[in-house]
């Protein structure tokens, strides 16, 4: 066993694209579920909206990569409308299928032959990042220490990502200190009370619908850009759900807890994942009982298995404080 | 009338193959060649089409050959390789046509010293030989079908979520857990290696799986959302364990089933039987009276039943009918018990009806939230009629929108119908917000 590369993959999976993404991603959530108790399902979708954005206006109409950002961000805004319209004025679990079912209906239609020409069916579109890297201000090289560390492509979408991720900290953090936040966190805790104190809930509900998203396909963006290819099979519902583990373990309603929690998930499932290989090449556990492409699926129970055992004995996670997270639907 | 258009397809194939194997016989080309003959279907005879445009091209062939007034043509292509050959549609003459149209274009591989056939099939396309009112009738068919496999899993869940306020995402690998467990017990390749055993007959497997399933319902609630009931864990936090488990259960039945896709021994490959317009094969429609036989006994049940009324009565007001002398968590108990044998009866017959994987359960949970959704959340009836309106549309819908989007279809509608009816179609009208 190579544990030297076991640690050096686990300290780069702590601040790597995934960790980027999931935090983007669950700092959105934060707002939709930690902030204002809006059980938000289809984070998935908004992602896709940033990635498919970018891919879609570069890749098939030949446009220019700031106007596919654009284009995200408005489509992440115009489905948070579409969503929240329906959906806002019922109970929580309502929200919770619709979301699913909408992040659904995106991967969907995107992955389906009928559309293959705009958003390239289940192959997903590629070649749309090159605007990105052609102002990279590193030039060629590995930055690190001794073997921990990237070459300057990867370097340069982690510096953009953790910006991203310190101004959306910033953002929340400021947000939820101003009145429009208390808002929203009184909301959480009694919707009839702000209705009775002449707030429009509804619109409340919607604004923080819009932000959460538009914070989330942030995430989208940074997923595409890194991986300069994008499948419609990455915005499945696993996706959503990976979110919310990030965010239940940091805790929900603090403002840094889901890039912390981003950090330990990404790093545990590097740990264990590699661990396992690294078992199974030295022929420590036997083929018979895991093989290297179950190791995959493993991550998925332990994922799941976590999930089920922090709601039930730590729903407040790291950071957060129980009486402040919205565990019981109204 | 899938499986009559296959066998008339094969037969015209085999006539044309005649053919060209007489040619073959005729043909005296040095090297390596590829030919064929064009020959158009018409009211039983073939009639040869001259005149048309045929290119062949591949390393170092780029040619074009005519076919002659027998409908014969030929190119030599002096060495073996793999060449593209390519029929010129507009050199048809008028009223002949490529049978498919998108086939045009064939890439044919040419060994040493072969003379190779190359069968462009003409006539009319024997795909749309069946009217659209037959094919409507037809999807309406297997529609019923899958709905009401989905109303077996949906009552469950509904009931579920009438008793217990639960809205259970993990209800989707209960239905695939019903599947792949009766596949286990009526092969022999369980998981598990159980020396001597070699399988069971199918029916006998069948109720096999449904006990297990009656007890995995019971461990459901005994083991997991009983002690989180009790414990006052909110209705969003269960919610969230019920993703967590569904993630743990699916990646699970990968694990032990593997990603593949199964079918149970004894209902492959069945042959149809017609009935009017409609081709379903028996196991199809026996499964559909079971499934309405079963759904019929839950609303007798549920309608008749002291149990049922008690039911009824917990989905109404937990607090009253327990103020009342309900035995509340027996009755949630018994609820999930038979919400469980119904998803694994469901499965079984899914698995039956399109053959079984490790998340056929999860790729109907989607739908069978529409269907509750539709009838009116908590309703038993509702989940029902729900179930038969989402298996209907999902199906009939691949009439006019390709059968990829079907599932968009149905969940675009789920939204809509949120928006006006939110209650759903047998909910009552109340506020839910």
């Amino acid at each position: 066993m190579n544990v030297e590369r076991i640690l050096i993959n686990a300290l780069e999976a702590g601040i790597g694209l995934e960790t980027v993404v999931f935090a983007l991603a669950a700092i959105g959530l934060n707002v939709h579920f930690g902030y204002t108790g809006l059980l938000n399902f289809g984070q998935s979708a908004f992602m896709a909206m940033a990635a498919y954005g970018i891919g879609t206006t570069v890749a098939t109409f030949d446009l220019p990569l700031w106007l596919g950002v654009i284009f995200g961000l408005l489509a992440a805004v115009l489905l948070a409308l579409l969503l929240g319209i329906p959906t806002l004025r019922l109970r929580a679990d309502y929200l919770a299928i619709v979301t699913i079912a909408a992040a659904e209906i995106v991967r969907l239609t995107v992955r389906s032959v009928t559309f293959e020409e705009t958003f390239g069916g289940s192959d997903g579109r590629q070649g749309f990042s090159n605007d990105f890297y052609s102002i990279n201000p590193y030039p060629e090289g590995f930055y690190g220490v001794g073997r921990f560390g990237f070459s300057e492509r990867p370097i340069w979408v982690l510096t953009v990502g953790w910006t991203l991720v310190a101004l959306s900290c910033l953002f929340v953090f400021l947000l939820m200190r101003s009145p429009w936040g208390r808002v929203l966190k009184a909301i959480r805790e009694d919707e009839d009370a702000v209705r009775s104190l002449g707030k429009n809930v509804y619109s409340y509900k919607m604004q923080s619908l819009v932000i959460g998203g538009v914070l989330g396909c942030l995430g989208g963006f940074i997923l595409a850009l890194g991986r300069s290819s994008i499948q419609p099979d990455i915005f499945g519902t696993e996706t959503t759900f990976f979110a919310y583990t990030v965010l239940i373990l940091g805790g929900a309603a603090r403002v840094a807890s889901p890039v912390v929690g981003a950090m330990i998930f990404w790093v545990v499932l590097s740990l264990t994942d590699n661990v396992l290989n690294e078992a199974i090449d030295a022929g420590y556990v036997s083929t018979s009982i895991i093989n290297n492409t179950q190791v995959g699926q493993f991550r998925f129970m332990l994922v799941g298995l976590s999930l089920m055992l922090l709601m039930i004995f730590r729903p407040q996670g790291i950071f957060g404080d129980r009486r402040e997270i919205a565990l019981d639907a109204r | 009338m899938r499986r009559r258009v296959a066998v008339a397809l094969a037969t015209m194939m085999s006539a044309l193959v005649c053919v060209l194997g007489l040619g073959a016989g005729v043909a005296h080309a040095e090297g390596e060649s590829i030919f064929g003959f064009l020959r158009n279907a018409k009211g039983g005879d073939l009639v040869p089409v001259e005149g048309a445009k045929i290119t062949v091209k591949g390393p170092g062939v780029n040619e074009t050959a005519t076919t002659d007034d027998t409908g014969r043509w030929t190119v030599e292509v002096g060495k073996p390789g793999t060449y593209t050959v390519t029929i010129d549609q507009k050199s048809l003459p008028k009223g002949v046509t490529l049978r498919n149209p998108d086939a045009d274009s064939l890439k044919v591989p040419v060994v040493e010293s072969q003379d190779k056939p190359v069968l462009f099939a003409l006539g009319k396309s024997t795909r749309v030989i069946q009217s659209k009112w037959a094919q409507a009738a037809q999807l309406s068919a297997e529609g019923l079908r899958f709905g009401l496999i989905i109303a077996l899993a949906a009552v469950g869940l509904s009931l579920i979520f009438g008793t217990t306020g639960l809205t259970n995402f993990s209800h989707g690998e209960l239905v695939t857990l019903g599947a792949i467990i009766a596949w286990w017990v009526s092969t022999g390749n369980l998981p598990l290696s159980l020396p001597g055993y070699g399988g069971v007959n199918f029916l006998v497997a069948a109720a096999i799986t449904l006990a297990i399933m009656g007890l995995i319902g019971w461990a459901n609630d005994a083991r997991l959302w009983g002690p989180l009931r009790r414990r006052g864990t909110g209705l969003i936090a269960a919610m969230i364990v019920s993703i967590g488990l569904s993630l743990l259960l699916r990646y699970l039945l990968l694990y032990l089933f593997s990603g593949s896709s199964r079918a149970y021994p004894a209902y492959r490959g069945q042959k149809g039987v017609d009935i009017g317009p409609i081709t379903l094969s028996p196991a199809d429609y026996i499964s559909m009276a079971i499934a309405i036989v079963v759904l019929m006994a839950v609303a007798y049940a549920l309608l008749r039943t002291r149990l049922g009324k008690a039911t009824r009565a917990v989905s109404d007001n937990p607090a009253l009918a327990s103020a009342s002398g309900i035995d509340v968590d027996g009755v949630i108990r018994t609820v999930w018990i038979a919400g469980s044998m119904l998803a694994g009866l469901a499965g079984i017959l899914l698995g039956i009806a399109q053959g079984i994987n490790f998340q056929i359960g999860f790729q109907i949970l989607l739908l069978m939230f529409a269907a509750v959704t539709l009838g009116g959340l908590g309703t038993a009836f509702g989940a029902l009629v729900g179930s038969i309106v989402v298996g209907m549309f999902v199906t009939v819908s691949t009439l006019v929108i390709p059968a990829e989007l079907k599932n968009v279809g149905a969940l675009g509608i789920l939204i809509i119908i949120l928006l006006v009816r939110p209650q759903g179609i047998l909910g009552r009208a109340e506020r839910v917000g």
